[in-house]
Order: C-alpha cells, then structure tokens, then sequence
C-alpha cells in the first residue's frame, strides 16, 4: 500500500465518522442550534467524502449551496425567530421515542438488507475527475434539460412566494393599525401598502 | 508561453540526486508550499494592518506608528505579541464550545482559499481545475462562523451583528460569483492559471479591467462588501453595535477574527489583480524585453528575473487595491442596513446580470477579443 492510498483509506474513515456522528447529533441534541451547526459540519464531511471520489467540483458546490445557502439559511431562521418555549412535558412521552426508533431502526434494516442484496452494477470507467464541470455542463443543457429548468422554475415559484409572503401585501386592513406616534429617526417604517386605503 | 521555474521538479530532482527515492522526496516537497503560503499570509496580513494605521493617519493628518521599529514597522508585531498574552477569558453566560469554534470558522476558510492563489505560472500550491470556484465555495462558510460567534456571545449586539453578517455575506455572493462567471467565460476555465494567461500576450492592454470594466467594479463592491470593510462594515458598526460579533472576544480568540479579517482583504486584493489586473503579468510583457535585447526565454537569469518580477507585480497591484480599501474606509460614511440590501439585490445584481449577457454575446460577435 503507498502514502497515497493509506491517506486516502484514513481520511474516509474519519470523514465517515465525522458524518455518522454529526448526524446523530442533529437528530438527538435538544438544542435546535446545535442542531443546525451539527447539519453544516455533517454537509462539510459530505464534500469531504465527494473530494476523496475525485469530484472536485461536486465538493465544492456542495459547501456552497448546503454550507453556505441552506445552512446558512437555516441558522439565520432560528436565530430570527427566537422562541424559546418550554414545552410542557407530555406523560407517557418514551411511548412515541419508542414507537420512533423502532421504526426507524425497521427502516436501516430494511435499507441496509437492500444495499446488501442488491448486486450493484459497479462502472469499471475511471473517475472523470477535472473533466466534471464540462461533462455536468454538457448533461445540463442536452439529456437532463426538462429536469434543470423545472428546479428552475420551482425555485422561481419558491422565490416569488417568499417575495410576496414577506411584503405581506394580503394582510387585513384591520391588522395594520396606524401608528400616531410620528417616529423621527430615518428608519421610519414604511408604510404596509393595504392600510393606504 | 514559457513554463517558467518549476520549483517542485527541481527540488524533487535535488534530492532525488542525493539519493533518496522519489516518493520521499515527494513527501517532503509537499508541506513546504503550505507552510511558506501561510507564512506570507500572516506577513501579509500584517503589512495590511500596518499600512492601515498608516494611511488612516496620512488622511486624518496625523503621523501615525512612529516610534516602534523604523516608520512603525514593529507595530503590528507588538499587537500580536500583546494579544498572545492577553489573558483567555471565559466569559460566564456564554456557550463555550461555539464562541471558541467560531473564530477558527472564520479563520480557516480564508487561510484555505490561498491554495489557489498564483504569484507567478508555477508558483501556487496547486492548479485546481475548479479554481475560482473554490475560493466563492469556501469564502459562503464565514458568515456561519460570524453567526456562531453572534449566537454564543449572548449579547444582543453580537447576535446583530452576527445576523447583519450573514445577511450581507449571502447578498454579495451572487453578484461576486456572477462577476466572476463572466471572466471564467472569457478565459474558458476556472483555474487562476488559465485565467492570467487569457490575459497575458499584449501586455497591459490585454488585461481584463480593459474588457471587463463593470464586472471589474461589481467585483471590488461585493468583495469590500464580503470582507465587511468600511463602507459595508455594519456587521461591526461601532456606534452602533459596539464591535458586532466580535464584541465578547479578546486574546487569541480576537486575533484569529483580526488577521481572518485582513487576511481576506489581503485575498480579495490579490482575486482582484488575478482576474482582472493580469495577476503577474507586468505591463510591458518580459518576453518583449527579453526579444528586443536578444535573450533566449529560457535563460536561466532571466527566468529568475521573470519569476521574481511576477511576486513582485502580484503584491504591486494587490496592495494598490488594498490601498484603495483603506482610504475608502477612512473617507466614505457607512451605508445604512436597508441602503446596503437595496444595492446588492436591486442594482448590483440586474447588472451583473445584464453584465453577464453582454459579456456572453460578445464572445459570440467578437470571439478573437473574447476569448471565443
């Protein structure tokens, strides 16, 4: 075995540490920060894991779109949002915790009998490595064209909803009150275009 | 196109020579890079800081550091040594993991970004074929570590700030990235190699800045912007938020966010003279010199000359950049939060947008100019 192929075989064991723990710890810390943290540690190790299998560009817009647009995203919700509520504890609670973990320890089962049995048609190529970007290029706009312009169009539809969602153009009238304090500073807030009426 | 000083083969060959293997020598070559790059960083970073307090007094028409080392050179060197030895106070209240993971989050991408930074046709760690890209990539994970450290600190200020941050991270990206796009489309390639030479061959005149004017000035706004200096520093805004995100840290900890800070400027500067300054490129191409005075390219003086002549016109042209950072900070006002969102998606974005389409049809008109 060369230098090569022991890092390589080191780094996929600690990558997959690092994803399997990570992942635990999204799901079962109760803080829901630590979670969103954990989330952009456990999509870090994932780029991690696309670099070992020679896919450079993968990688890196895995840590863009995950790492630095969802999670990013995510974080910035929670921490808007801000409630800290404590729920009152349900009675009987650890009947549901274990319905749920024994469903889903059904599910790896079930999964992972699949990922055994299934005889797995393994492409002999070589990895395409720096060619990547012009070959997820070429696929783009030829063969998977109806798929790419469908996210596209989904996107839009989710960017226009969040635009009309956020200037709240449908609230009641009712609920805007004016305010009669004449606020000085520059910030002044605009008015809500329903309560011009 | 001369392939210039390769100074991995020779060193690999040097050792090889003394007689040991070549997998060794390999070894041993591959930590050096890393380590001189971090080390020019940090010297880097701290000349910018220097060149800070300097500048910044010559516009306010004070004198400035004078007396710590020749012209205050020393005094950057003071300041880390002082906060090296600042005491690492835990502050009670806060979340002790994430308010000492966040700095490093902060730190490391910008350190990391450097593997794809040329000083000269060999001389960058390595040649990434996604080049560019990876810096954009690696440059969206800031902003999780400054909404980290605005989180932990547990302080209204920082958790402002943090956002303000996040906010303004995600809003220059895309106009950054779209910038960008554009030169990568002239130069067919991500990699920072490619893209210098796109740019070499008529000297000065075929630098990018010629045909990329607006993508040129889009760049530099969102990577002021991205770097949080001054006039998009609201994440730190100190009459209002007291320090912003950093408001709780001192000692190591605020060292790792002060040199990630100027390191980045320091990195933008450099992405700058890269894509669009013609990155070691002098004005009046080498080569031409060396055909005029009837030099072989493949002298050995004059490859070294060539060689040293680039590093030198790299940090010519980044720290002209860096300089126009620093007076922009010290004589512009801040923009407002609204100001700075308004800018970014309503007016930087359609334009670099609009950029990006025209830079695309004159590839197709003129593909000699455009790189077609």
């Amino acid at each position: 075995m060369n230098l090569a192929d022991g890092v390589q075989i080191v780094s996929f064991v600690v990558l997959a540490a690092m994803m399997l723990g990570g992942a635990l710890g999204v799901v079962l810390l109760d803080n829901i920060v630590y979670s969103a943290f954990l989330l952009g540690f456990v999509f870090i190790s994932m780029s991690g894991m696309y670099i070992l299998l020679n896919a450079a560009f993968v990688a890196a817009a895995q840590v863009l779109i995950y790492v630095g647009a969802v999670n990013v995203l995510i974080l910035f919700g929670i921490m808007l949002v801000n409630k800290r509520q404590d729920f009152a504890p349900v009675p009987k609670a650890w009947l549901g915790k274990a319905a749920t973990g024994l469903v889903c320890v059904g599910l790896f089962v079930l999964l992972g009998a699949m990922v055994l049995a299934t005889p797995w048609s393994l492409s002999t190529l070589t990895p395409i490595g720096d060619g990547a970007l012009v070959a997820i290029g070429k696929h783009f706009f030829t063969d998977f064209l109806l798929p790419f312009e469908l996210a596209s169009v989904l996107l839009l539809m989710a960017m226009i909803g969040a635009i009309v969602l956020a200037r709240r153009d449908f609230l009641p009238g009712e609920l805007a009150e004016p305010d009669e304090t004449v606020l000085t500073l520059p910030e002044r807030p605009r008015e809500l275009v329903s309560s011009k009426k | 196109m001369t392939s210039g000083i390769d100074l991995q083969a020779s060193f690999i060959e040097v050792l090889t020579g003394l007689g040991l293997p070549a997998g060794v020598a390999k070894v041993l070559w591959l930590p050096l890079p890393m380590v001189i790059i971090v080390a020019a960083v940090t010297v880097l970073a701290l000349v910018s800081t220097w060149l800070e307090r300097k500048i910044s007094a010559a516009a306010q028409q004070r004198i400035g550091p004078e007396y710590m080392g020749p012209l205050g050179m020393l005094a950057p060197v003071a300041d880390v040594i002082k906060l090296l030895f600042k005491e690492d106070i835990s502050i009670a209240k806060t979340d002790p993991w994430l308010f000492a993971i966040a700095p490093l989050l902060v730190f490391i991408p910008v350190f990391l970004s450097y593997i794809i930074v040329p000083f000269g046709q060999n001389l960058l760690i390595t040649d990434l074929s996604v080049g560019i890209f990876i810096w954009i990539s690696l440059s969206s994970i800031a902003p999780i570590g400054l909404l980290m450290a605005g989180y932990s600190s547990n302080n209204k200020y920082s958790l402002l700030g943090g956002l303000r941050a996040a906010a303004q991270s995600i809003s220059y990206e895309i106009p950054l990235a779209l910038a960008v796009l554009a030169i990568a489309m002239m130069s067919n390639s991500l990699s920072t190699i490619d893209i210098v030479d796109q740019q070499s061959g008529y000297g000065i005149l075929s630098w990018n800045i010629w045909r990329q004017p607006i993508g040129f000035l889009i760049f530099w706004i969102a990577a002021l912007a991205e770097c949080e200096r001054m006039p998009f520093d609201l994440p730190e805004a100190e009459e209002e938020l007291v320090a912003g995100y950093q408001t709780e840290y001192s000692s190591v900890k605020f060292m790792l966010f002060y040199a990630g800070s100027y390191a980045n400027l320091v990195l933008s500067a450099l992405l700058v003279s890269v894509l669009y300054l013609g990155g070691w490129e002098s004005p009046i191409p080498v080569s031409w010199i060396a055909g005029w005075i009837n030099v072989s390219e493949n002298t050995p003086w004059l490859q070294l000359l060539t060689a040293s002549l680039g590093i030198i016109m790299t940090l010519f042209k980044t720290y002209l950049m860096v300089f126009i950072a620093i007076l922009l900070r010290w004589t512009v006002p801040r923009v407002r939060i609204d100001q700075l969102l308004d800018l970014g998606w309503k007016f930087l974005l359609p334009v670099s947008l609009v950029n990006l389409l025209v830079t695309a049809a004159l590839k197709l008109t003129f593909p000699v100019a455009f790189g077609g």
